[in-house]
């Protein structure tokens, strides 16, 4: 395996770990909160159809970004008023939020565009193109860093800088911010912040929007960065292994970055048998790389590596004493 | 319901003895939908040519998961639909066992294989793949620059690994020196509609120098054919005449004509023959496209190449082989 194969590999996991990202720190905020949200695939694929869609129509790619957000933020909203106000069942509402999603977006997508539930081809404006980063050009020459800036660093749409930067923003607000604080508290002991005087319900509700804005993210990037347009269940389940990394990561924003690079890293290995070929002897079957993430998910579940404890009172809709 | 049911099933009865010859046809489509620009609407177009020219109408149903299959098939039988028209290799298991209750409507599937020993009611169309995979790999060869060729295929069967096949034996034939990669999507029906996945498999491909790639992935090759056009090399479509999706970037598709077959067995109508049937160049069901599209790339001296190639394996002077006929393949390891 040579230095321009290990490049190409990491601009691959940069590329399929960028929806991760966005997704795993999505679900940090409203787990966080003390909701847990297994509703990211959901929001993700209403927001690559709206995105797809509004992108077509308009030909802008920023009018399909704040479509995919607004659509998913919908979602956000649906489930905010099942699992605080109404106080129904966190995971049941956040599972049928994903098939409402699977079906309405292709059922739309067919009403408006008559093209099999497929949103049509982008072009030009209407999609995330790369950007070269500055000096990628002139750095290119450089022995052993300039080829790494220029392949892996430079040459991303600009939505997968903003995924690092939206990790970098998630650590400060979660542990140098008062909402922060108030944010982990009221995922912990609800009780007590509501005895602070501070309203559990308004903070609750501020989570799940913001994680509403990052599946949006997510899904628009999908649609219109990696892809040319919405497809039927084209988010393949990148949702659930997003919620594996937040697990993996045990609710950290920082480690849930790395989380997502590893199995983006996974996900890009399994596309490249001929490498995994020529570093083990024996075959290795694509799917079983696929289904790594999982399978780590689980030891750290078991409690191999150290031990993750979700936020104590996830799952618990709030009930004030009377 | 249960009355309701029994009521509808009695009236398809009465009007199954009765002998009514005003029989519908019908379709059905397989996983990758309807409109996957690619096999299901290759039979979709063969379908709506049908209705067009006779004005007659016809039922369809789009599958939505495995389990759909055989509750599908009956629901259209008792309908009194026929011939059912069936697209994709998954329906033969669920006909074997529908086929033998209704043994008055005629059953047809497409990529399928159904013994017609044991179903008389059944008629198998096959296609020689290969034969039009032999084709665009030639084209594929002489147009690569890089000395390297990709194939993607969908979900991992021996039906996708023959398009492999015939694929590499042409590139092969062109220059035996070319490198040909490939690459499977999956190994479940969701191999079909994973265009992400498929573009980051042109990708890589791509990044092992390939410069031509032919998709043979259902819905996924869309994705392939994207991110093609976007690296800025050359890809290869499937099943229907995919030239016009990124005009100029695409080299060429394999035509398989399921249209066609589709149209025959609906024209052919109740009384269709069951002899089983394999559509290849000399019956015209499989070739490559050519259009304004993508007329710029294919140069007089590929096309001479091809067309000869073509005619030799019309005259049987030239015999590609078939994976499915003994699981190897003589140009490429999977």
């Amino acid at each position: 395996m040579d230095y321009a194969t290990i490049l190409q590999l990491l601009d691959t996991t940069i590329r399929l770990a960028t929806p991760l990202m966005f997704a795993c720190i999505a679900g940090l905020y409203s787990e966080r909160s003390g909701v847990f949200d297994i509703g990211l695939e959901g929001k993700m694929l209403v927001a690559a159809m709206c995105s797809g869609a509004v992108a077509f129509y308009t030909g802008s790619v920023w009018a399909g970004l704040g479509a995919g957000i607004l659509g998913s933020m919908a979602f956000a909203l649906i489930h905010g008023l099942t699992s605080i106000t109404f106080r129904g069942n966190q995971l049941i509402a956040g599972v049928a939020l994903n098939f409402l999603a699977s079906g309405l977006t292709v059922l739309v997508a067919q009403a408006l565009f008559r093209q099999g539930g497929r949103t049509p081809p982008l072009t030009g404006d209407a999609r995330f193109n790369p950007i070269t980063l500055p000096g990628a050009e002139a750095m290119k020459d450089v022995p052993l860093i300039g080829p790494l800036y220029y392949e892996v660093i430079s040459g991303h749409s600009v939505l997968v800088y903003a995924a690092f930067g939206v990790v970098a923003l998630t650590w400060w607000v979660m542990y140098r911010t008062r909402f922060g604080l108030r944010l982990r508290a009221v995922g912990e002991n609800p009780a007590a912040v509501d005895t602070a005087g501070v309203s559990v319900t308004g903070l609750r509700f501020s989570a799940v929007m913001i994680t509403g804005i990052l599946c949006g993210l997510a899904g628009a990037y999908m649609a219109t960065a990696l892809q040319a347009g919405f497809g039927k269940e084209m988010t393949a389940g990148r949702g659930y292994i997003a919620l594996a990394a937040l697990i993996f990561a045990k609710w950290r924003p920082v480690a849930a970055m790395w989380a997502c690079l590893l199995f983006g890293f996974f996900q890009a290995l399994a596309l490249r048998s001929d490498v995994v070929g020529s570093i083990v002897p024996f075959r290795i079957p694509g799917s079983f790389l696929e289904a790594l993430p999982y399978v780590l998910t689980v030891f750290v579940l078991a409690g191999f590596v150290g031990k993750a404890i979700p936020p104590r009172a996830g799952g618990e809709p709030y009930v004030k004493e009377r | 319901m249960t009355l309701m049911k029994s009521l509808a099933g009695a009236t398809a009865a009465l009007a199954l003895m009765a002998g009514v010859a005003t029989a519908e046809p019908a379709v059905i489509f397989d996983l990758g939908g309807k409109f996957d620009k690619s096999f299901n609407e290759a039979a979709f177009g063969g379908a709506e040519k049908w209705a067009k020219e006779t004005g007659g109408t016809y039922k369809e149903l789009e599958m939505q998961d495995e389990a759909q299959r055989e509750q599908a098939l009956r629901r259209l039988a008792e309908s009194g639909a026929n011939p059912i028209v069936t697209t994709g290799f998954a329906m033969s298991d669920p006909i074997t066992k529908v086929a033998p209750d209704f043994p008055n409507t005629k059953f047809v599937t497409i990529d399928g294989w159904v013994d017609p020993a044991t179903n008389p009611n059944v008629l198998s169309i096959g296609f020689s793949e290969h034969e039009g995979s032999y084709l665009v790999g030639m084209l594929a060869a002489q147009a690569s620059k890089t000395g390297t060729v990709g194939f993607i295929g969908g979900m991992d069967i021996p039906l996708i690994r023959n398009f492999a096949c015939g694929y590499a034996q042409g590139a092969k034939a062109v220059n035996p020196d070319i490198k040909f990669i490939s690459a499977m999507t999956g190994t479940t029906p969701a191999a079909w509609n994973d265009p992400v996945k498929g573009a980051e498999l042109a990708k890589a491909q791509k990044a092992q120098g390939a410069d031509v790639i032919y998709a043979a992935a259902g819905g996924t090759g869309i994705g392939v054919l994207q991110a093609a056009a976007d690296e800025g090399i050359l890809s290869i479509g499937v099943d229907s005449n995919q030239n016009h999706l990124h005009p100029g970037k695409v080299l060429t598709s394999m035509m398989k004509r399921v249209d066609v077959a589709v149209f025959n067995a609906f024209t052919a109508g109740e009384a269709l023959d069951t002899k089983p049937q394999t559509l290849g160049l000399k019956e015209d069901g499989v070739g490559y496209a050519l259009d304004d599209n993508n007329a710029a790339l294919i140069t007089p001296e590929m096309k001479a190449a091809v067309d000869a190639a073509a005619a030799k394996i019309i005259s049987g002077e030239l015999k590609v082989h078939d994976y499915r006929t003994d699981n190897t393949c003589p140009a490429a390891t999977f």
